[in-house]
């Protein structure tokens, strides 16, 4: 990354890929919803931060008036500039990017593979898989509690549901954070991988379309809208959205999770003794540790309270600062493992609430439930060597925990 | 206790579901909807509660 001035204000120049702000982004939202509720940093082509819970779902909401069309904070040029049936904004990852009324049969055609019903289908394969994971380094007492458990599974069970060669998921992850991590400061690199994704996709629903099975590429060459099928670059860029956002998103969920149980031995010590209180610990971390903020792009000039967004403003949806403001919620930086009232909004709110949430929530409850049950003690080793990335998805990526050998002691 | 889902509010988050699935159920979209006439039995009114306080677009209504 380039070498930039230092934030002097972080009303009027914020920036989102500082490492103050990716370490710990809470201290700066408390500072700016007091002082600036909506900031503003001509920083990265420039955008507009709300840090106040009622904002962010007044702005969730101004739809039309507030694009999704692009929704990267660091856009990327179109992939394929000449290609008259590609969208001409450089994400294309329907619905997410995408605005009524293509967004609304999108999503429509995807919601039902991902109710809480459809996403059991993946529950004993989750399962399977953190049992293995755990299995590889449970005897050895040490394990990098990201490299090692929490970003393996968010991309099989998406390989799992695509029905792609699960083999390859190290390669998934490679060109995931291509394109949404260390690529978004190397537009070659990102341009590489982005292509790469789209060539792989191009080839899987090809393979679908011969000789289709059950997931869900399959379902969707299978699929109509208004009578046609789809075209395959809407497949192919429906494809692109499980994979950026359903990998790196929930990794960074399971992630968190385990370093805050690992740093903090009350909570851990309290859910390891009452099982009962998962459901609402896994929600409290959703909200403390919210991975994802998205950007909006004003694609009119529109006026919230006093402030002006001209058309191409970004205003990026800080759900993360959301869920951390007092107006809210009690004593938002206190993490609560049985907050039984929590009305947070991890998965955004309005029209592009995180179509995976139940598979998300899913994979989280595994993933931690099946972590507990086999090493129920555990800690960081090393605090000082935890690393997190940050900007719009916040998640720790070197996590290294210690504990008894074979896990329980007993 | 009558509960009630605002469908023009609901998103599918599914936490009413989740949080009190004896009085309200979702459709394939995951639009929510209160069971039969929504009516809360006393037993159940502190889930119902639930429901409506943990849902994002606050679409779960209760009135007595």
């Amino acid at each position: 990354m380039e070498d930039r001035p230092p934030v002097e204000n972080w009303a009027t120049d914020y920036d989102i890929f500082d490492p103050a702000y990716v370490n710990d982004p809470a201290p700066i939202w408390r500072d700016l919803r007091e002082r600036c509720p909506i900031a503003h940093t001509d920083r990265w082509q420039g955008s507009y931060l709300p840090t106040r819970y009622h904002d962010v779902q007044a702005l969730a909401k101004m739809v039309p008036e507030l694009s999704s069309r692009d929704p990267l904070v660091i856009a990327a040029p179109p992939l394929d500039p000449a290609d008259p049936n590609v969208t001409n904004y450089g994400t294309n990852a329907p619905p997410i990017s995408s605005d009524p009324p293509e967004h609304t049969w999108v999503r429509r055609l995807l919601l039902p593979h991902f109710s809480p019903r459809a996403v059991e289908a993946h529950r004993a394969y989750t399962e399977g898989l953190c049992h293995e994971l755990i299995d590889a380094f449970i005897d050895i007492g040490r394990a990098d509690g990201a490299v090692d458990y929490a970003q393996q599974i968010p991309p099989r069970v998406i390989a799992h549901l695509l029905g792609i060669d699960e083999s390859r998921v190290g390669e998934f992850v490679e060109w995931v954070r291509g394109v949404l991590e260390f690529g978004l400061f190397e537009p070659e690199t990102r341009h590489r991988y982005r292509v790469i994704i789209r060539d792989f996709f191009r080839e899987q629903v090809a393979r679908c379309k011969n000789d289709p099975g059950d997931d869900l590429i399959s379902a969707l060459v299978q699929a109509e809208h208004d009578g046609q099928p789809l075209p395959d670059h809407t497949i192919v860029g429906i494809c692109n959205l499980m994979l950026v956002a359903g990998i790196d998103t929930t990794w960074s969920s399971i992630g968190s999770a385990l370093w805050h149980l690992g740093a903090h031995p009350e909570d851990r010590r309290r859910l390891a003794a009452e099982a009962e209180l998962f459901p609402t610990a896994i929600e409290e971390m959703l909200r403390a540790y919210a991975p994802v903020t998205m950007g909006r792009e004003a694609i009119e000039s529109v006026t919230y309270n006093d402030v002006t967004f001209e058309p191409g403003a970004k205003i990026l949806m800080n759900f993360p600062a959301a869920n951390r403001d007092p107006e809210v919620f009690e004593n938002p930086d206190e993490i609560r493992i049985d907050r039984a009232r929590n009305r947070h909004i991890a998965f955004g709110s309005g029209i592009h609430r995180c179509l995976g949430s139940n598979l998300a929530r899913l994979e989280m409850d595994i993933a931690l439930r099946t972590w507990f049950d086999r090493i129920p003690e555990f800690e960081l080793a090393d605090p000082g060597a935890v690393t997190w990335a940050g900007g719009q998805v916040r998640g720790p990526r070197t996590l290294p925990l210690r504990f008894p050998v074979g896990g329980t002691i007993e | 206790m009558k509960v009630r889902v605002n469908t023009q509010l609901c998103q599918g988050h599914n936490r009413c579901y989740a949080l009190a699935p004896e009085l309200i159920d979702i459709d394939d979209y995951g639009t929510a909807f209160a069971i039969g006439d929504g009516t809360v039995p006393p037993e159940l009114e502190e889930k119902a509660r639930l429901a409506r306080d943990n849902c994002p677009e606050f679409a779960v209504e209760l009135e007595r």
